[in-house]
């Protein structure tokens, strides 16, 4: 009898405990509900086909689009890809198939994490030193040589890390048929952990999409649409961050389109990537 | 013991893993057409030796070799490692056919991987001889574009096989091919073994006795890192000389 009631008493306790584990499990995902709500609610009304295919109207004027913004953040971040990533992967093959164990991969390694750990808006100053000042005006290329600073560490590391992963009996494999490392490195251990290293990109591009400070005083902004890499050029942070400061009501509005678009975007990055780095665990 | 064709012969071969001994002094002859077994307690050398003779060895950091090691009259530790491993080729311990690859792909890696070019009818040609030689053609000619990782343990082994005949090597090495298969694809792999003899030279690591009984001809036993017996399979197992081989074999230590 006794022992009943205890029994009762015990899973009584242990639903209570379990739903309040569940509920505080829960709670980091609530501000991410609670952000895409408010996007939702306060940019929804903006997106129209003309909120895409426009060029903003002229101050104080309501109406006009962001298309300059969509296409130059495509431009500035594609130009950050082609100028980090290949310099990331190198980097990542030297520290996983070369120096593993050498100071000089030591003195790389450690140089990555404190770059990544430099506060964006310093990469931007230093960008504008090196490039905006010397060429005397602002552009494009400038913003996407900041944003490649800020993607090298994270593309850097993982393209290591993933590297480091693929099994070296297949490095054996290959060398075993007369094959030279450096091919070896080529066109077996690149290739096989080729999905997770784009996966380490997919998420660095994320993360850079959407970073305003290295802009400000870079690719700077610009109400026209510029496809010159050397010319100042908009982006959707900017974009947000002009609007959201301006005294106009409809560019508030505006912004809240603008930050809706900016999240898909980043967040379908994401959910690809996640995609991807399944794939890899389900062929292991 | 005097060997008339030897296709490998060392000559006070030492290796080192830093200041680790792990080959003492070993000098020998292992003949050419003929199954080599290697044998020995855990940890003895066994896989160390064979990785001296295609030079895979040095590529452990801190890693290296002394001595000398013919393959038939040329001095390998004197050639380009690459150029030796073309002609002598291995087959490791877990079957490791490249995942990014199709059968067929693994089969020619040996040539892809160079960034040698076949013609289609001669890259057909290859791939079917080496698989038919592996025992595999059978089981996988419909299927040759597929992954090679979709293949079973033993599948995989025997494909790893005939990508390493397919590039035609003079000897095959390998670090116990069948430890990490089931007793059937165990059996699939030693035929193969002893079908293989008539056209490449053997050299095998195996841990297992009846199986070194079963299909070598020659066996080289190792302790500590010192070859102590070396001599014709049916001698060593029947009338070993030193008394540790006698030890080994009869269970005393493993």
């Amino acid at each position: 009898m006794n022992t009943y009631a205890n029994e009762a008493r015990r899973r009584m306790k242990n639903k209570v405990i379990l739903s309040i584990i569940t509920v505080l499990a829960l709670l980091p995902a609530v501000p991410l509900f609670l952000i895409l709500f408010q996007l939702f609610k306060e940019g929804l009304s903006s997106l129209s086909l003309d909120f895409f295919l426009h060029l903003p109207a002229p101050p104080g004027e309501p109406g006009g689009g962001i298309a300059n913004a969509i296409v130059g953040t495509f431009i500035i971040v594609g130009l950050a890809v082609l100028i980090g990533v290949p310099l990331s992967i190198m980097a990542g093959i030297y520290l996983s198939e070369y120096g593993r164990d050498c100071k000089l991969a030591e003195v790389i390694r450690v140089s990555a994490d404190v770059l990544q750990g430099v506060p964006s808006i310093v990469i931007g100053i230093v960008a504008y030193a090196w490039i905006v000042k010397p060429l005397g005006h602002f552009s494009a290329l400038s913003g996407s040589v900041a944003l490649a600073l800020m993607m090298i560490p994270v593309v850097v590391r993982t393209t290591e890390e993933v590297l480091r992963l693929v099994p070296n009996i297949l490095r054996e494999a290959s060398l075993a048929l007369g094959v030279p490392y450096w091919r070896t490195v080529l066109k077996v251990v690149l290739p096989t952990g080729l999905v997770g290293v784009t996966t380490g990109i997919l998420i660095a591009i994320a993360r850079i999409a959407g970073e305003t400070a290295p802009l400000l005083f870079t690719a700077f902004g610009n109400q026209f649409m510029a496809l010159n890499p050397m010319e100042p050029m908009n982006a959707l942070p900017l974009v947000i961050f002009n609007y959201a400061t301006s005294p106009y009501a409809d560019w508030w509005r505006q912004a809240w389109g603008a930050s809706l678009v900016l999240i898909i975007m980043v967040l379908s990055l994401n959910i690809v990537s996640r995609i991807l780095a399944r794939r890899i665990a389900g062929e292991k | 013991m005097k060997i008339q064709h030897a296709i490998f012969r060392t000559e006070d071969l030492c290796a080192y893993y830093g200041d680790f001994m792990a080959i003492k002094h070993v000098t020998v002859s292992i003949p050419e057409h003929e199954v080599t077994a290697v044998m020995g307690p855990s940890g003895c050398g066994k896989t160390t030796f064979i990785r001296c003779l295609n030079r895979l060895h040095e590529l452990t950091p801190g890693a290296k070799i002394t001595g000398r090691v013919f393959l038939r009259e040329e001095d390998i530790l004197q050639l380009d490692p690459i150029l030796v491993r073309r002609r002598v080729g291995m087959v490791f311990q877990r079957p490791n056919p490249f995942p990014t690859m199709t059968i067929y792909e693994n089969v020619l890696a040996g040539f892809k991987l160079l960034g040698i070019r076949l013609k289609k009818k001669e890259a057909d040609r290859i791939v079917e001889e080496a698989l038919r030689k592996a025992a595999l053609w059978d089981e996988v000619k419909d299927v040759l574009h597929r992954r090679g990782t979709f293949l079973s343990g033993g599948q995989q082994q025997r494909l790893c096989i005939a990508r390493a005949l397919a590039v035609n090597p003079e000897v095959l090495l390998m670090d116990e091919p069948t430890s990490a298969l089931d007793p059937k694809a165990t059996l699939q792999i030693e035929n193969l073994i002893v079908e293989l003899k008539r056209t490449v030279s053997i050299v095998i690591v195996t841990h297992n006795m009846p199986q070194a009984g079963r299909i070598s001809d020659y066996t080289a036993f190792f302790y500590l890192g010192e070859l102590i017996e070396f001599g014709p399979t049916a001698e060593v197992f029947t009338n070993p000389k030193d008394p540790r081989t006698e030890e080994y074999l009869t269970g005393k230590f493993s």
